[in-house]
């Protein structure tokens, strides 16, 4: 999956590498010192004691992959790498938002939760927090609709993606 | 297990060198190494040879490891003499050399409260390194020597820093070296796809005029002779890179020299007409195709070499083969047929004699040239040369012509100024037998000269030929290509006596201002049974050609010098 984000062509990558200390910024390292763009990079714990796995979207195209993920490969501490672009995956990314709200608005703050399949977390006086998960576009669009309520706070996770089992 | 004995982390470490088959190492000890030098004389099997700079310890290594082909290993501690080693990783890295320097600490409980002579020497060195440790367990050191030497020698070389902190250089454990170690995030490729290899020799077959771009890939992997035999099965016309020099008999008829930025003429315009380029062991560095898009365009290319990310990176490629030299031609060389090619032959000799680089101009002058040719004839070719960077370098490369096998040690990549001296004292230390001749030039010389010390107290006999032109050459030389000959900081006023600078280092050494003298001190300075320095007085002004500036093409090569530059 090429995901369009605003003319910018992107690439999904995901990399099994160590749980070591300082292994992320031997990543991050890398690519900042090859002037490769990146959107987001989330990693986490996997499946296995000591590994981690972690998803980059990469800005380019097939060949500024190919470059990244032979650059990701020659890291010692990287031990797989999968460019996952054209493969049938699922991608996800969760966002909190603290959105202004006043007993007028409220409801339709609600509404829009709903309809986006979004939780709300956290209700005070002036303002409400929401959980959204989804993929990138998703996000974006509630966003933009949340954005006329005012926005104080976004934070989001980066991107992790997955290939589907094929049947 | 019995095999397991108490040792402290410095015994450790020295234990683990010795099953590395180390014999030297340069450097020099402080605060924080110092619990591993008092250890030391245990093992007088490990020479340690006292640098006088740590920049010095790294280069000496490196250019220990390109003679032996053996891992190069470095000393420093903590803090500066760490960062004094930076210069030489950063060349080992861009030149691919094995080299492992392990570093002091300070200890464990003071780490990151920018304790006194506290580094982030594994965060400074990160991207130039292929990889490094900072040891954080005692019982770990065993297993990380072990994969830092590993690491540093397999796949393509390069350097691998190992940081230990002051504490666990102290700390007593159980120690049992490794057998094996398992990198599951480093397997460099062992085989060859032959899928590929059918490829290649399909377009080796089907190719009229094919050249050979072999690179320092060919020294690493010791395929000199597959390489020989591949050219000579097929007949195709052998390219080096600067750092390919001496791969292949530069007195061979197939022999057709070097190309780039100011490699023969002939040479460029031959990769610019061929239609199948062969490149092994090379990454096709812009100093050998100026503008890539205008690189070589009439011809389809095999790129053999080691490691994948360089595959693709500069180049398009028509067959990309990932594996060792060696083990990629041993497979390639059967699998083609016998061809001629003389035609494609007889065209070569026609640029060679349309465009005769690097024929010597007759004139009195003391041109570096000479003294470079002298020195070959002299020594009949057989001294191993060491450079700096810049004109001396270009020159040495063009003048003394290789044709046995590992005799040129220069810092190509990185380009670090300074690499003579010790590079010079560490090939001394790595090939005993045989002569050692550092081709130097003042600037350069200067960057490291207290490494004579070195060279004098171990009494090595290194030949040092300073090209002394009072210039930045290489930089005057830009200047007055392409900045009319605004000469900002590249004039050096006030530079020493080297001669009297040499004895008083216990030196012997000689000035040459003429002509005439070359050839009676080159011979002096070869039956003196010690280290001996010539100081060339050169012509000043006098540049280097061919040259292709940079990012531009062999279009834009100017070949000669002009009249009125000669004058």
């Amino acid at each position: 999956m090429t995901i369009h984000n605003s003319k910018i062509e992107t690439r999904t990558v995901t990399a099994l590498v160590n749980d070591k200390p300082g292994v992320l910024n031997r990543i991050t390292s890398m690519l900042r010192r090859r002037g490769y763009n990146i959107q987001s990079l989330a990693v986490g714990h996997s499946e296995v004691d000591d590994l981690s796995r972690l998803t980059v979207i990469v800005e380019g195209g097939d060949d500024i992959v190919e470059k990244v993920t032979k650059q990701l490969h020659k890291l010692i501490d990287v031990i797989k790498v999968n460019d996952i672009s054209d493969d049938n995956i699922v991608s996800r990314e969760l966002a909190l938002m603290k959105v202004k709200s006043t007993p007028e608005t409220r409801s339709e703050i609600v509404q829009l939760v709903s309809i986006y399949r979004a939780k709300i977390i956290d209700v005070s006086s002036k303002s409400i927090i929401i959980e959204a998960t989804g993929d990138d576009q998703k996000i974006k669009a509630l966003q933009d609709l949340l954005s006329n309520f005012g926005i104080s706070e976004v934070m989001r996770t980066g991107i992790i993606a997955m290939n589907r089992e094929k049947n | 297990m019995n095999k397991e004995i108490i040792k402290n982390g410095s015994q450790m470490v020295c234990e683990s060198l010795i099953k590395e088959n180390v014999e030297h190492i340069f450097g020099i000890p402080g605060g924080a190494i110092l619990p591993l030098y008092q250890v030391l004389p245990e093992y007088p099997q490990l020479n340690h040879i006292l640098v006088r700079h740590e920049q010095g310890a790294a280069h000496a290594a490196d250019a220990y490891a390109r003679a032996t082909g053996k891992a190069g290993v470095a000393f420093a501690t903590s803090g500066p003499g760490t960062t004094n080693l930076v210069t030489g990783i950063a060349t080992a890295q861009m030149d691919s050399v094995p080299l492992v320097c392990i570093t002091g600490q300070v200890g464990r409980p003071v780490i990151g409260t920018d304790a006194f002579q506290e580094t982030d020497i594994t965060g400074i060195t990160l991207p130039i390194t292929k990889h490094n440790y900072l040891v954080m367990e005692t019982k770990d050191i065993g297993n990380i020597i072990k994969e830092a030497f590993h690491i540093a020698t397999t796949g393509r070389p390069g350097p691998v820093l190992v940081d230990i902190p002051k504490d666990i250089l102290q700390e007593d454990g159980l120690f049992e070296y490794p057998k094996d170690i398992n990198i599951p995030g480093y397997k460099p490729n062992t085989s060859v796809n032959l899928k590929q290899i059918k490829k290649a020799s399909a377009l080796i077959k089907e190719s009229n005029r094919p050249v050979i771009l072999a690179g320092q890939g060919i020294k690493i992997s010791n395929a000199y002779d597959e390489l020989l035999e591949l050219a000579e099965k097929c007949e195709i016309p052998v390219i080096n890179t600067l750092l390919g020099l001496s791969s292949f008999p530069a007195n061979h008829y197939l022999y057709a020299g070097w190309p780039g930025m100011h490699g023969m003429a002939y040479s460029n315009l031959i990769l610019d007409q061929a239609d199948l380029i062969v490149a092994i062991g090379m990454r096709f560095d812009d100093r050998i195709t100026g503008n890539p898009e205008k690189f070589a365009t009439s011809s389809k290319k095999i790129h053999i070499d080691i490691d994948a990310s360089e595959v693709g990176k500069i180049i398009q490629v028509d067959v990309p083969i990932v594996a060792n030299a060696k083990t990629a031609l041993k497979e390639l060389v059967p699998a083609v047929s016998d061809k001629k090619h003389s035609d494609w032959l007889s065209q070569i000799d026609r640029i060679k004699n349309d465009h005769p680089s690097l024929k010597l101009r007759d004139t009195q002058k003391l041109l570096p040239q000479y003294i470079i040719s002298k020195l070959h004839e002299i020594t009949k070719g057989e001294s191993i040369i060491v450079t700096g960077v810049g004109q001396h370098q270009m020159w040495a490369a063009q003048y003394y012509t290789f044709n046995d096998k590992n005799k040129i040690i220069t810092s190509g990549g990185a380009g670090a100024m300074g690499y003579e001296v010790p590079g010079a004292l560490g090939a001394q230390v790595g090939r005993p037998n045989e002569m050692v001749w550092s081709i130097a030039g003042d600037g350069g010389f200067m960057m490291t000269m207290s490494e004579l010390a070195t060279i004098a107290e171990n009494k090595l006999p290194v030949k040092i030929a300073i090209m002394n032109n009072g210039f930045l050459g290489m930089v005057r030389q830009w200047q007055e290509l392409f900045y009319d000959k605004s000469y900002v900081s590249t004039s050096y006023n006030g530079i020493p006596d080297f001669v009297k600078l040499a004895e008083a280092f216990g030196i012997m050494a000689m000035r040459v201002t003429d002509k005439t003298q070359v050839q009676s001190a080159i011979t002096d300075a070869i039956n003196h049974d010690g280290p001996v320095l010539i100081d060339f007085i050169v012509e000043s002004e006098e540049n280097v050609y061919p040259m292709i500036p940079s990012g531009a093409t062999v279009e834009d090569m100017m070949e000669e010098p002009t009249s009125q530059e000669i004058k």
